[in-house]
């Protein structure tokens, strides 16, 4: 249990280094430290380069076109919008072999606490089992939900709760 | 002054009660209270905490909805002498019902004695006298256990003032919520945060004794059960594994917890003791089997499936068997707690809005307490008279925390510095 929790943490670590808006790191900053051990792969102290890591939250929703599907009320179905956005989706994963993905359900304010934190995992496992179905190893796919908790729309209407009934496909690398 | 404390001392004030029931019933007393009856609440003498004392005890009887407290402030004092021997027909011109008089008196051991009297004043009689010794820093303690005695005394409803609440304290823009487990007295003093609001919090439950809650906290970027110490602020993961687990409550021993776990798009009730070990499993059904609540007897567990297609409640035994559907009125009905008396459970029924109601544990008997556009989340004063939930308003702004009596009359808002949802009534204090 205290590996998995650690690589959950690990992993949020690096994902909100990967989500985070941030500018490149400085091209000049570290010099790299001084080889005095021989590696037996290198012999050239000048091969180390500073390179820019991929915004790989970026880069799926570049090329997938989102990294958000969306549900009806009370629903945890895929229509046929949801379908083409999440085999989108995993052919990036595929792509993409290193890394792995928390598929989180969420929830609108419109349903009780407890309810909405089953009903959001219904979302996310029904997102999941499509992007496996795809062909993406559902080892690298984990699920959760955040029930009504983190919703993106603040209003109490049903433009507002449309946007929030969704299921977020979170790399965590 | 010293023979009054004597006699308060010697036990003859535990017994007054029971003495009082032997005789005719005076006016004031047991299901012939009216709502508004006016009790005097005069400042008590004899220390410096005097008005304070009385004010906390004015503001514990308004809260209740059957009384008007009158005072401290415009009332005239009197001597503690007069505590136990008040000129009652002063206080008849007044225009009161019933007086509450008292007196502070510091003891040797360097507490403090809240000496605490109950009068009607129509009849001229003496009706309730109660001492407690409490540490100097405590006398809201005292304060709420006086205006308990009153309560008690007048309603014929077991007491349920000197309690305590924890829930979540909500802040920040709703798309950006920060949420941490607060406690506070009912009243609202003593407030305190217990976590620090790194991570997402909902749902913190007190244990039968009011010693621990199980809370769930987004660890990991998942939802995982927490059992937390209130004297000591250690907590620790209740549950093994890096399941998705949410809706813990305890037991009515307190040794074990019921939550949900889902897993595979299917949300089943499971047990586990707090001491550990391997959870058991108590339903199986395909759908979302979650709010699980225990009957006071240990014997039987309400909680909401949407097996049938929509949300619903059922009841079962401790051990899983015998699953039942008790709700039958129209809409959806979610978060169900069973009452502490164990005749009633609490509900949240979704018809357009969400309304808090009560049922008969055995069926039927559906009421309908609030009316607000989305409450929700029942917890049951230990009394059960009372319930506890929170008013979500439409649009932005921040859900607050409310009580409502179960015999019907109006919500009452609680005295949360923040935002507040997810309340959970302890239970009375010692």
């Amino acid at each position: 249990m205290n590996k998995t929790v650690l690589i959950g943490m690990t992993a949020i670590a690096l994902s909100l280094g990967a989500c985070a808006k941030r500018t490149p790191p400085p091209a000049a900053t570290t010099e790299p430290p001084p080889v005095t051990q021989p590696d037996t792969n290198s012999t050239d102290p000048n091969s180390l380069e500073v390179v820019e890591l991929p915004q790989l939250q970026a880069d799926l929703v570049a090329k997938a076109g989102s990294d958000t599907v969306y549900f009806g009320t009370d629903e945890f179905s895929l229509d046929e919008a949801t379908r083409a956005t999440l085999a989108a989706q995993a052919r990036w994963l595929i792509a993409n072999p290193n890394v792995r993905a928390s598929i989180e359900g969420h929830c609108d304010e419109r349903g009780t606490r407890e309810y909405n934190q089953a009903l959001g995992e219904r979302r996310a496992n029904a997102a999941r089992d499509f992007l496996v179905s795809q062909g993406v190893p559902a080892s690298r796919l984990l699920t959760t939900s955040w029930g009504k908790e983190r919703p993106v729309a603040q209003g109490s209407n049903e433009e507002a709760w449309a946007q929030n009934r969704r299921a977020v496909t979170v790399i965590i690398r | 002054m010293r023979l009054i404390l004597t006699v308060l001392l010697t036990g003859l004030a535990g017994t007054a009660i029971a003495q009082e029931t032997q005789e005719a019933p005076p006016e004031l007393v047991g299901g012939s209270v009216k709502t508004n009856v006016a009790i005097a609440v005069p400042v008590m003498p004899g220390d410096m905490v005097g008005r304070q004392v009385s004010e906390v005890i004015a503001t514990d009887l308004r809260s209740t909805g059957l009384f008007t407290p009158i005072g401290p402030s415009g009332l005239p004092g009197y001597s503690v002498e007069e505590a136990s021997s008040p000129a009652y027909p002063s206080w008849r011109n007044a225009g009161v019902a019933a007086l509450v008089s008292g007196y502070i008196e510091s003891r040797p051991d360097g507490r403090l004695t809240l000496a605490c009297y109950l009068h009607d004043v129509t009849a001229g009689r003496e009706l309730a006298r109660q001492g407690f010794a409490v540490n100097a820093g405590d006398w809201r303690r005292a304060a709420h256990k006086c205006a308990d005695l009153v309560y008690s005394r007048l309603s014929g409803q077991q007491p349920y003032l000197d309690t305590r609440v924890v829930y979540v304290a909500e802040t920040g823009p709703k798309n950006d919520r920060q949420k941490r487990v607060a406690i506070m007295d009912s009243d609202g003093s003593n407030h305190r945060y217990l976590t620090i609001g790194r991570n997402t919090v909902v749902t913190p439950r007190f244990s039968p004794r009011g010693d621990k809650l199980v809370y769930v906290a987004y660890i990991g970027r998942r939802p995982r059960v927490l059992l937390f110490d209130v004297a000591t602020g250690s907590e620790r993961l209740l549950i093994p594994g890096n399941h998705i687990t949410f809706a813990p409550r305890f037991s009515p021993s307190g040794r074990d917890v019921v939550y949900s776990m889902a897993n595979a798009g299917n949300t089943d009730i499971y047990i586990v003791s707090v001491n550990g070990g391997e959870p058991r499993r108590l339903t199986s059904a395909p759908g979302a089997d979650t709010s699980p609540s225990f009957s006071p007897d240990g014997r039987q567990i309400v909680f909401e499936s949407d097996r049938s297609g929509t949300q619903q409640l059922y009841i079962m035994g401790a051990d899983g068997s015998q699953q039942r559907r008790v709700s039958f009125g129209g809409g959806r009905y979610a978060s169900p707690t069973w009452s502490p008396t164990g005749n009633l459970i609490a509900f949240t029924k979704i018809a357009g809005p969400f309304r808090i109601g009560v049922m008969n544990a055995s069926g039927g008997g559906e009421r309908i307490l609030t009316d607000g556009w989305q409450d929700e989340g029942p917890s049951w004063a230990p009394n059960g008279q009372f319930v506890m939930f929170h008013r979500t308003p439409q649009g932005a702004g921040a859900a607050r925390l409310y009580a409502v009596p179960v015999d019907g009359g109006a919500a009452r808002i609680m005295p949360t510095p923040v935002g507040g949802s997810d309340p959970s009534w302890s239970p009375l204090n010692n």
